[in-house]
């Protein structure tokens, strides 16, 4: 009996890991079977730490791979003791790795996909937003948008990025220091009322859960298909311990393994 | 030299005595991508109720200070569930099955799952899990576990006992006054093994909401935190009863799973540590062997309550 492995462990070396903004980082961890398989949407378990302090690994979605260099980088913000430890390590380190794990997003042949990203939500869009452009963009007169909401200007990461594969990009800040004033799902109720994007639309979010339960909402009362990618602590990331579980229309399910991503309609808020 | 790991847990017979702990390994298929399960001594699965169970609310986990509380719950798909969509992928792979089945209804609930799985030979063993913190007792106003007390121990193992002629290992909870007591109830009773120890009680609680981090308020605490308590209480408990000790707690290594057989455990197995290395039961099976060798020993037996007082 071999059936071909979809998951994997590996000691990734630390290629760069860099402050991209104030307590946001990038890492780029060299890691070629993982590389190899990560999809949009799925994440990677990283042991922060050899000591036993913090106990368990960190659950960070995948934000880039490079297939050529084949190396995986994560986005994170410095929040506690894990990514604390996680950002100061130094290139050259080694970081035990597993993934990919969950279920990605279902890329969608829509003809407008709206991508909403609330925070470091961001960081799995960004890779999802690259393979949209790559595999739709060319053949279709498909238009696409990311929505990013965040705090200040200051907490704004991969427009730039974002713009350069050809997306449009709308900013939304809670306290309006850039773009629209307001939360980013008020931002998608606005652009969901100009005509353009009356086309068929799949909208594809992560963020915090009130902006999900609101995406959601919008979604059903517009009746527009949503993929949500769910946050979660984790203790395993496999799907064997049951801790990270999301009330569905179908009973609870593992956020790691059944997710992170769900169909807006099967979540019970 | 080629030290010998074979260990016997009443009729059953491991090929080494490492085991993974109930709950923290599922039904076996979620870690096929990272170990080769056939080389583990023995899986204890997921607890299987007669009923499907959804478990607890969420948040059920927490870490702490080199620990993990959780409070699940006992979410499983229930008996028929199991037998349909799960046992088959465990027989598939060759590893010795120890059965972890709990009740919501009292002996009843017990014996109707024992008496399902009699004729399925891959089940090497049944593990009765009477020392779950994070479910109600089974009986309507009870105010403990059956776990904790020696009579309740006692009725449950002999009612079980009478039906059915496969191992039984009784699963003890910590949170108890004296464990040696218990383990004595389920010994005499005929219960072929104890393992521990279950999951300590434990609470966190979050101050800026003054709420507990776990939904369901209280949970159980597992991983190196607890690991001292469990050494001792095996130790304890070996010195009890003659039937094997299955000893476990925050176990990570090999240098944690051997305090254990010095301690007197005739087994380990192996919980929280799955979370962190999936790989690391394996792991421990051959720093095990490898100790044995570099300790002229041939055999883990000798190494069973080996220790120097």
């Amino acid at each position: 009996m071999t059936m071909k492995k979809a998951m994997f462990q590996e000691k990734a070396q630390v290629v760069s890991n860099t402050a991209v903004a104030q307590n946001y980082y990038r890492m780029s961890l060299l890691s070629p079977m993982v590389a190899a398989e990560a999809r949009p949407g799925q994440f990677i378990e990283v042991q922060v730490s050899q000591s036993g302090e913090p106990l368990l690994r960190r659950p960070f979605g995948v934000h880039a791979v490079n297939q050529r260099k084949q190396t995986v980088d994560i986005l994170y913000e410095v929040r506690g003791k894990g990514t604390q430890a996680l950002s100061e390590k130094k290139p050259g380190d080694f970081c035990d790795i597993l993934g990919p794990l969950g279920n990605g997003f279902s890329i969608q042949n829509a003809r407008c996909s709206i991508l909403v990203a609330g925070g470091m939500g961001v960081a799995p869009l960004a890779y999802l937003a690259e393979k949209l452009a790559r595999d739709k963009f060319s053949e279709q007169k498909a238009k696409n948008l990311v929505l990013i909401g965040c705090k200040t200007k200051r907490h704004i990461m991969c427009k730039k990025e974002l713009e350069k594969f050809g997306y449009a990009v709308k900013i939304s800040t809670d306290d309006g220091s850039l773009g629209f004033k307001g939360y980013v799902t008020d931002l998608l109720e606005k652009v969901l009322r100009v005509t353009r994007y009356k086309l068929p639309v799949t909208i594809y979010a992560c963020g915090p859960k009130p902006m999900l339960k609101e995406v959601s909402r919008i979604a059903r009362e517009k009746n527009i298909s949503a993929q949500l990618s769910l946050e979660e602590h984790m203790a395993c990331g496999i799907g064997a311990c049951l801790g990270c579980v999301v009330k569905t229309t179908n009973g609870y399910k593992r956020v790691c393994k059944d997710g992170p991503v769900f169909e807006a309609g099967s979540l019970v808020w | 030299m080629n030290p010998s790991l074979a260990t016997k847990i009443g009729k059953l017979c491991l090929k080494n005595p490492v085991m993974v702990c109930s709950g923290t390994f599922g039904y076996g298929e979620e870690f096929q991508d990272f170990i080769d399960l056939k080389k583990l001594g023995a899986l204890v699965t997921k607890t299987v109720t007669l009923f499907p169970r959804s478990g607890n609310p969420m948040p059920r986990t927490c870490e702490t200070p080199a620990g993990l509380l959780n409070s699940i719950g006992l979410e499983n798909p229930g008996l028929d569930v199991f037998l349909r969509d799960k046992l088959g992928f465990l027989k598939k792979t060759g590893v010795p099955i120890i059965l972890s089945v709990a009740s919501q209804g009292g002996i009843d609930e017990f014996i109707k799952i024992v008496d399902a799985v009699d004729a399925v030979k891959e089940i090497g063993a049944i593990e009765l899990n009477i020392s779950c913190p994070n479910v109600k007792p089974h009986v309507e106003k009870a105010r403990h576990l059956i776990s904790q007390d020696p009579q309740a121990t006692y009725d449950l193992v002999r009612a079980v006992r009478k039906v059915t002629k496969k191992s039984l290992i009784t699963k003890l909870s910590p949170n108890v006054t004296c464990i040696g007591d218990i383990a004595l109830a389920a010994e005499t009773a005929g219960s072929d093994a104890v393992s521990l120890i279950n999951t300590l009680t434990g609470m966190s609680i979050d101050v800026n909401t003054r709420k507990s981090k776990i939904a369901a308020g209280v949970a159980g605490l597992s991983g190196p935190a607890i690991r001292p308590v469990a050494v001792k209480m095996v130790w304890e408990t070996s010195r009890a009863v003659k039937i094997p000790v299955i000893g476990m707690g925050g176990i990570m290594d090999t240098a944690s799973a051997l305090e254990f057989f010095i301690a007197g455990a005739s087994a380990v197995a192996i919980g929280t540590a799955n979370f962190i290395n999936p790989g690391v039961s394996i792991e421990i099976i051959d720093g095990i062997k490898q100790y044995l060798v570099e300790n002229n020993m041939n055999d883990i037996s000798l190494l069973r309550g080996s220790l120097q007082l």
